[in-house]
């Protein structure tokens, strides 16, 4: 048994199987297999090597290659992977070691490798370089098999993986994994997001997780406490069945609030929302008493399926989550790709500093093709329902005039069509830099509406990387300058008159629901399995206690002070959640 | 690596089993993993060994290969043709 502690980012509790996830890049770690399945991890290296040597055929078959030096780089490595006593070589280590083959490829082509380069003459030393090339070619269809595993699952199992990228991801079997736990990540990456709109607890920032997860375990990922248990023992097995079931309990009397409204105790009506990323969610959010959506991130239609979405994948899409809600607001957010949601069919430049770069509203104005393709199937989509229109990492009014232009654009394109829309559709902005937010005033001139993004407003405002688990203790929303930039926004959206929403992290966060209404707000958007939770407090609360709470804390001089006494207001509320 | 690959590719063309041997290290010359292995460079003198029915055949041309793509000496040593 091997107890782990990580950063707890999705609650629930999960008991299964593990299913490791390698990424291209990364170390093989050793792993073990049973002799039982020796045979089977034989044949998946005859097949990646079989795959490999098709692969380089076709490859060899292009006449650019044949012409060119590139050729007989190619025929090296077929002959590689045709050579025998290589591949007995390789699968005499998994017979006789019993490690995955994916070990046992990497660990002979690195001995190669390294005998290569010790050899003093450059030129057979530089060949050390067409073996890792070898290498990566075998791993990858080693690895990507896996991927398949994973998107073809026929038992629950938790995934453990160095980090998940929202490719990964998108590409799971939902109904199948029940939990995931990462060596990196931090409180709002995406592993996280995709964990709590799913609903399935996640553990992040685990450190090394590689080293020996012994065959035919079981996983315990406890989203509640941040904790990882590998292979645990019957008593700890037991207390967590237990646990599980107390917990199931639990969700299960929150469903119960469902046809309840979100009102507070003194009557004040809380509009629920739901943050998707898939059309397919929007129908959970009315499951779970939500009145919208109120974030629909339209990107990960880029980074599923591999290709570039069309003009109809994005139209159906949409209305796909029309439907679902039925006349319910449906905000339409446009692609918010760069920094770490990245489409692999599209270029994009090498930045040292991708968070700060092309990313967001900036890579959509820059290739307008792209942007139009969209907001050509959101205004589509705009007169089947309550559809309104949001732009992502607005910093100045500039940027917001120029994507509205855009859209104007597109509008006169449809218009020589005679392409029904919606001519009034509403248009919004994210507020998630400091740059907007202390800018709000001006912003909100030209505005429809704000939504807060927290994830981001906080990476930016205390500088703060939100995935670099070295520095996530400093993430915190309840830094007094996020939250004086908070309070600020709500102030300018109330002067305009304009609605204001929070769709970020805090949203669903048990501990800041009561700071959040004392500061103003009447609009939350959360994933969906969180609105049940948020409503109950919600509900056990007074807007005349929470103005009061929200007072105290504008007083307050550090994040710990103020967590620890939204802490414990939240406690007091609804002790079964903490 | 493509002296070894037309090396390896022109022993695959026979059936004997054929060895190479550079001083102490004796491989399979059939095998490019092991023929890039035994590093050999310009100038390296290696023993070429062939056992089974075109094993004549087989040193000879293979002498003839190293000879003309210049990457070494070379003693072509036959055994038990036919």
């Amino acid at each position: 048994m091997e107890i782990r502690k990580g950063i707890a980012v999705s609650p629930g509790i999960a008991i299964a199987k593990p299913m490791v996830i390698d990424s291209k890049d990364y170390r093989i770690p050793r792993r073990s297999i049973m002799p039982s399945q020796r045979d089977k991890e034989i044949q998946r290296l005859r097949k990646a090597f079989s795959k490999a040597i098709l692969e380089l055929e076709n490859l060899g078959s292009s006449k650019a290659i044949q012409e060119g030096k590139i050729g007989d780089i190619f025929a090296v490595h077929m002959r590689f992977l045709k050579d025998r006593s290589f591949r007995k070589r390789v699968t005499d280590f998994i017979s006789k070691d019993l490690v995955t083959a994916e070990y046992a490829v990497s660990t002979i082509l690195r001995e190669i490798a390294s005998h290569f380069a010790g050899i003093d003459d450059a030129y057979i030393s530089e060949r050390a370089a067409d073996i890792f090339d070898i290498e990566k070619r075998l791993l990858t269809h080693l690895l990507g098999k896996k991927q398949e595993e994973v998107d073809h699952l026929r038992e629950e199992v938790v995934i453990l993986a160095a980090d998940l990228t929202p490719t990964q991801t998108a590409g799971f079997n939902k109904s199948f994994v029940k939990g995931f736990a990462t060596e990196k990540g931090g409180r709002t990456s995406h592993t996280a997001i995709v964990a709590r709109s799913l609903g399935i607890p996640a553990v992040v920032a685990l450190g090394d997780l590689s080293s020996e997860v012994p065959p035919e375990c079981v996983v315990i990922v406890d989203g509640n406490r941040g904790v990882v248990i590998i292979d645990p023992d019957d008593d700890t097995l037991k207390q967590y069945d237990v646990y599980a079931q107390q917990m199931t309990q639990f969700v299960h009397e929150l469903d119960q609030l469902q046809e309840l409204p979100a009102e507070t105790r003194d009557g004040v009506h809380i509009k629920m929302l739901g943050n998707i990323e898939f059309p397919d969610e929007a129908e959970q959010i009315i499951e779970k008493g939500g009145e919208g959506i109120g974030l629909y991130r339209t990107e990960f239609l880029f980074l599923y399926g591999g290709q570039e979405p069309t003009e109809e994948d994005h139209y159906n899409a949409y209305a796909e989550a029309i439907r679902a809600v039925g006349d319910k607001p449906v905000v339409i957010r446009t692609m918010d790709l760069g920094a770490d949601k990245l489409p692999h069919t599209r270029w994009h430049p090498n930045e040292t500093n991708p968070v700060l770069g092309l990313r967001s509203i900036r890579y959509c104005l820059q290739d307008l093709s792209l942007f139009k393709t969209q907001l050509r199937a959101i205004l589509r989509a705009s007169v089947l329902g309550d559809v309104r229109v949001m732009f992502p990492l607005i910093t100045n009014l500039q940027e917001l005039r120029q994507a509205k232009m855009i859209l104007r654009d597109v509008m006169e394109d449809l218009d020589e069509f005679a392409v029904p829309y919606n001519a009034d559709l509403p248009v919004g902005i994210m507020i998630e830099t400091p740059s907007s937010a202390l800018t709000a005033s001006l912003l909100a001139n030209e505005s429809s509406f704000f939504s807060v993004g927290t994830n981001d407003l906080i990476q930016y405002t205390l500088a703060v990387d939100r995935a670099n688990e070295h520095v996530s203790t400093l993430f915190s929303a309840a830094e007094p300058a996020v939250l004086y930039l908070i309070r600020s926004v709500i102030h300018e959206s109330y002067k305009a008159g304009i609605g204001l929403s929070i769709c970020g992290e805090i949203a669903s966060d048990p501990e800041f629901i009561m700071l959040l209404l004392g500061m103003g707000v009447r609009t939350l958007s959360l994933a969906p399995p969180m609105i049940p939770e948020i409503k109950k407090i919600i509900r056990s609360v007074t807007i005349e206690e929470c103005n009061k709470l929200s007072r105290a804390v504008s007083t307050m001089d550090s994040a710990r002070q103020i967590k620890n006494y939204l802490r414990d207001a939240a406690i007091r509320i609804l002790p079964e959640t903490f | 690596m493509r002296p070894a690959m037309l090396f390896v590719d022109l022993a695959n063309t026979f059936e004997s089993d054929i060895t190479v041997s550079n001083g102490d290290m004796t491989i399979d010359a059939k095998s490019i993993m092991q023929m890039t292995m035994l590093a050999a460079t310009h100038g390296t003198r290696l023993k070429i060994r062939a056992e089974g029915p075109d094993a004549q055949k087989a040193a000879q041309s293979l002498r003839e290969l190293l000879e003309s793509q210049l990457i070494g000496d070379s003693t072509a040593v036959s055994e038990k043709e036919g």
